[in-house]
């Protein structure tokens, strides 16, 4: 019975090594949860390093997207100079097309016109800034929340009906909408964490599965009557009434609203929650050290369910800047890309609400500068993608923006104990 | 084979793990690397073992200069090592790790040869009276069969100079003594070993040649016959005594009563079987033993961390088998875990965090659910100063710390309630000489003051200077309670247990 023949890939495995004799000479073990924490708890010049990079690399996407700039590479050796000519061209116009999308319009007539840009950026900013903050608590947490934009999803359902199937005054309709986002994305996120405190299943799998469901849950209510827009027969729910609606920030000229202010002031409680609370010290120490807190007679299942429950709340608000701020209606777009994108803006800000603040603000200007971008440079929205993947992938390999910008290795100073 | 290191320099960062050191291995001698812990002596094994790059000096084979990229080139010319943190494929079989790196492969589509393996497994284990199975997986051992399973991995590969590090910190005096046992056939037989240690004890009993290594530069060369304060002043730096200073126990009421207690594992192993004794204010009771027989259940059990199968625990009268951990801690336990890095500190919090880890939620630290960031920080560094942990500021990573320090951390957090009762494992593993007897002074004090005190300790030193009664355990069972001027030998063989229940196992 104990006379197994080793399984074939056992042996593979096993031969592949013996072809290598030298092993690995770092003494510590590399595992999931040091990558996850190379990510996580990435320094500020490399995320500055990081962007500079993945804007450079960008740059270099934009040139061979240009079609002049490839028509004058193919008479290089001929002359030169109308290469470099067409390389400055297409990048001067695409840059100053980010700068005018995303900051500053000089070429407005009124001053409205030229800081609309980035009202317009704020504006985007709004719910990567929540759901970059309840991201931002798992990660310190020790959890990958994927589920962000299940969360916004079922948080916008809940605000969307608070909306437009109850009919109340200003103040108290809005706030009962806000609540109604957040609980939807609460209780989004507590699935997961209680899945997982019970159970053990992985967060990552429960979130990105409950994603999928929320969407079609969503698809599905929008098919019912009672979600269903009068005389249209497009899957979208009737307009919420003004008195849900975030009020705009500065009149009606920009889009910005007051979920803006709401944000940061969220980004200040997330940063009183991690820092100064008991319960954010649990976060904390659940999150470094499970076996610790554990021994310290913290409860880590309590913890997990609340983390999850309190990231699926600012998920949910992320919601209502979007259903009681710029899409005042339910579709099943009205998450776009926000829980994605919140994921990447979290790690850029290394899950610091200031970090996360700038980043969100970061991502909603290069949202912003899209369609400039398009329609000035003729380049592709899609390069605004590009650049935020690059961005991410550069965070998340440190050692290749150290040998980037030629920056020396982190010392690591556990080595030293011999 | 002759080894010689000469002048090895090591340095990470501004730190100089080793200064120009010299050593020279003769073959068939036992060569003992006398230094505490931090003293640079891993460093300087993994210099020789290819693991790091030294920044000065060179190694010879022969009186001929080699170069380690790696620890294959070390194997291949004839240098094993066992390390203190075991190097091993933990899902693997024994076998399977001892072939690991040098398979056999055996008929026409090159099959591993695992029968060769269990073989040279068998053979090896049969000659040194290593009770080892081939077959057995690697994580269902206990720590001490896995450190045989690493000296087998390095007998089998026919090492000339065979490098032991810290060997027999998880092994019973008679498992020490049939280590030494092994050391000395094998000198006999022309290997050349290396002893990295600190316990002064063996080195006296096996070493030829011992070298004394502190702060990263050799200090001196001693002979077996040197007395052991000689040995361990030279160690330290200056004058060392080797025994706690310790007044009579007077031991009040019961403050910790245990009844029948057994513990079952997830697998359905049983690991604490019916367990009773009690511990009195102002009394020690060490728990003696081999690891894994059974401690870490019966403390675990005490703090709530695993639900007992039967049986309970009293404190002070209030049973505290069924709370969970908080309520426990509440009740007046105070607990230092037997691996501080996984169950006492969170490394990448500060100092002064990880002295509140327990009572961050009660005043004075935190009021209606917001942390005192003044009077944590204040407490933190009276912490600092009474329990002398070196450090420039609380603000620094509990990580940054050396171990000695980060157990001061732990301790300084748990004396620092009012405690009816201290549960400390191990509390001095990994330490200097300094700190231990820092460790030992604030474990008495705490007894003086009144608190009932159960120790877990692996090593008899340290159980024989703080127990006031020792109790020890073996597969699970407490085999006995003894004063604590029962000899040695005595206590060795209670934990290698009866006979009878050996053979039952």
């Amino acid at each position: 019975m104990s006379d197994e023949i080793p399984a074939p890939a056992q042996g593979v495995a096993a031969a592949s090594i013996a072809e290598s004799p030298k092993t690995e000479p770092s003494p510590e073990r590399p595992s999931g949860r040091s990558v996850f924490r190379e990510i996580v708890e990435s320094s500020t010049l490399v995320v500055i390093l990081a962007i500079v990079a993945s804007l450079i690399l960008s740059g270099v996407l934009i040139l061979f997207a240009d079609p002049e700039f490839r028509a004058a590479l193919q008479y290089f050796f001929s002359r030169p100079a109308d290469t470099f000519q067409a390389a400055a061209d297409a990048l001067g116009s695409a840059y100053s097309a980010i700068w005018q999308g995303a900051v500053f319009n000089a070429g407005g007539d009124t001053f409205a016109q030229k800081i609309a840009p980035f009202m317009q950026t704020l504006t985007s900013a709004t719910p990567l800034i929540f759901a970059g903050l309840g991201i931002g608590i798992g990660f310190r947490a020790g959890m990958f929340n994927i589920g962000a934009q299940g969360q916004i999803m079922i948080g916008a359902t809940l605000g969307a009906m608070v909306g437009f199937m109850w009919h109340l005054p200003f103040p108290l309709h809005l706030l009962l909408a806000v609540i109604g986002c957040a609980l939807g994305g609460a209780g989004w996120g507590f699935i997961p964490g209680w899945l997982k405190a019970k159970t053990g299943a992985h967060e990552v799998i429960t979130t990105i599965m409950l994603n999928y469901v929320a969407l079609y849950l969503l698809s599905w209510l929008l098919t019912l009557e009672s979600f269903q827009r009068p005389n249209s027969d497009n899957p979208q729910s009737p307009v919420l009434d003004d008195s849900a609606l975030y009020p705009k920030l500065f009149g009606s000229q920009f889009q910005l609203h007051w979920g803006f202010v709401l944000a940061l002031l969220c980004a200040v409680f997330a940063w009183w929650l991690m820092e100064r609370s008991t319960l954010g010290f649990q976060f904390r120490a659940v999150g470094a050290n499970p076996s610790a807190a554990r021994t310290a007679g913290m409860r880590v299942s309590m913890v997990t369910i609340l983390v999850m429950t309190v990231a699926g709340a600012f998920s949910g608000l992320a919601a209502s800047a979007q259903i009681l701020g710029t899409q005042p209606s339910l579709t099943v777009g009205i998450a776009g890309s926000i829980g994605f994108d919140a994921i990447t803006v979290a790690l850029l800000g290394a899950s610091r609400p200031v970090g996360i603040v700038l980043a969100a603000t970061l991502f909603g200007g290069l949202k912003a500068a899209g369609p400039t971008l398009q329609v000035q440079a003729g380049l592709p929205i899609d390069i605004v993608l590009v650049i935020q993947s690059l961005i991410v992938l550069f965070i998340a390999a440190p050692p290749l923006v150290r040998f980037l910008f030629r920056l020396p290795t982190p010392r690591k100073v556990k080595e030293v104990v011999a | 084979m002759k080894l010689e290191l000469r002048g090895i320099t090591k340095r990470f960062g501004d730190f100089t793990a080793n200064d120009a050191i010299d050593l020279v291995i003769e073959p068939g001698t036992v060569h003992a690397l006398l230094g505490e812990n931090g003293a640079g002596k891993s460093t300087l094994m993994n210099v020789l073992f290819g693991l790091y790059d030294p920044d000065g000096g060179e190694i010879l084979i022969d009186d001929k200069p080699v170069n380690f990229a790696g620890p294959g080139d070390a194997m291949a010319a004839g240098i094993a090592m066992v390390h203190q943190h075991f190097m091993l494929v933990h899902p693997f079989t024994v076998a399977e790790n001892v072939m690991l790196g040098h398979e056999q492969v055996k008929g026409p589509f090159r099959l591993l040869d695992i029968n060769a393996a269990r073989e040279k497994v068998r053979e090896i284990s049969a000659r040194f009276g290593f009770n080892v199975d081939p077959d057995a997986v690697i994580e269902d051992l206990p720590v001490g069969a896995q450190q045989r399973v690493e000296i087998i991995k390095a007998l089998s590969q026919r090492a000339e100079v065979l490098i032991l590090d810290e060997p027999t910190a998880v092994l019973t005096p008679q498992e020490t003594d049939e280590l030494l046992e092994i050391v000395r056939q094998l000198r006999d037989s022309g290997t050349a070993v290396v002893l990295i240690t600190h316990k002064l004890r063996e080195v006296q009993a096996i070493a030829d040649t011992i070298t004394v290594i502190r702060r990263g530069k050799v200090v001196g060369t001693a002979l077996p016959t040197a007395s052991r304060e000689e040995l361990a002043s030279k160690m330290v730096g200056r004058a060392v005594t080797m025994t706690v200073a310790k007044d009579p126990a007077t031991p009040g009421d019961v403050v910790l009563e245990v009844e029948g207690l057994s513990v079952v594992d997830d697998l359905g192993v049983v690991q604490l079987k019916n367990v009773s004794f009690e511990v009195r204010a102002g009394e020690i009771l060490a728990i003696a033993g081999v690891q894994g027989n059974g401690q870490t259940e019966l403390t675990e059990a005490l703090l709530g961390a695993v639900v007992p199968a039967t049986g309970r625990a009293t404190l002070d009268g209030k049973t505290i088998t069924g709370l969970n951990i908080k309520q426990v801690l509440e009740s007046g336990l105070g607990f230092v875990p037997e691996d501080r890095n996984e169950d006492g500190l969170v490394s990448t919090f500060t100092i002064a965090n990880n002295l509140i880890l327990d009572v961050y939620d009660r005043p004075p630290f935190s009021k209606g659910g917001a942390l005192k960031p003044g009077v944590i920080e204040e407490s933190a560094n009276k912490a600092v100063e009474q329990f002398d942990i070196r450090t420039t500021s609380v603000y620094l990573t509990a990580g940054s710390l050396s171990g000695g320090n980060q157990q001061k951390v732990v301790l300084a957090r748990e004396l620092s309630r009012p405690l009816k009762l201290l549960i400390a494992s191990n509390p001095t593993r990994g330490l200097d000489v300094g700190s231990i007897e820092f460790v030992h002074k604030r474990i008495i004090q705490e007894r003086d003051s009144g608190a009932a005190v159960l120790i877990v300790s692996a090593e008899l030193d340290e159980v024989v200077a703080l127990a006031d009664r020792i109790a020890v355990m073996y597969h699970g069972e407490i085999v006995g309670i003894v004063p604590p001027n029962t000899s040695r030998d005595t206590l060795g063989l209670m934990m290698a247990g009866a006979q009878q229940e050996e053979d039952a196992a």
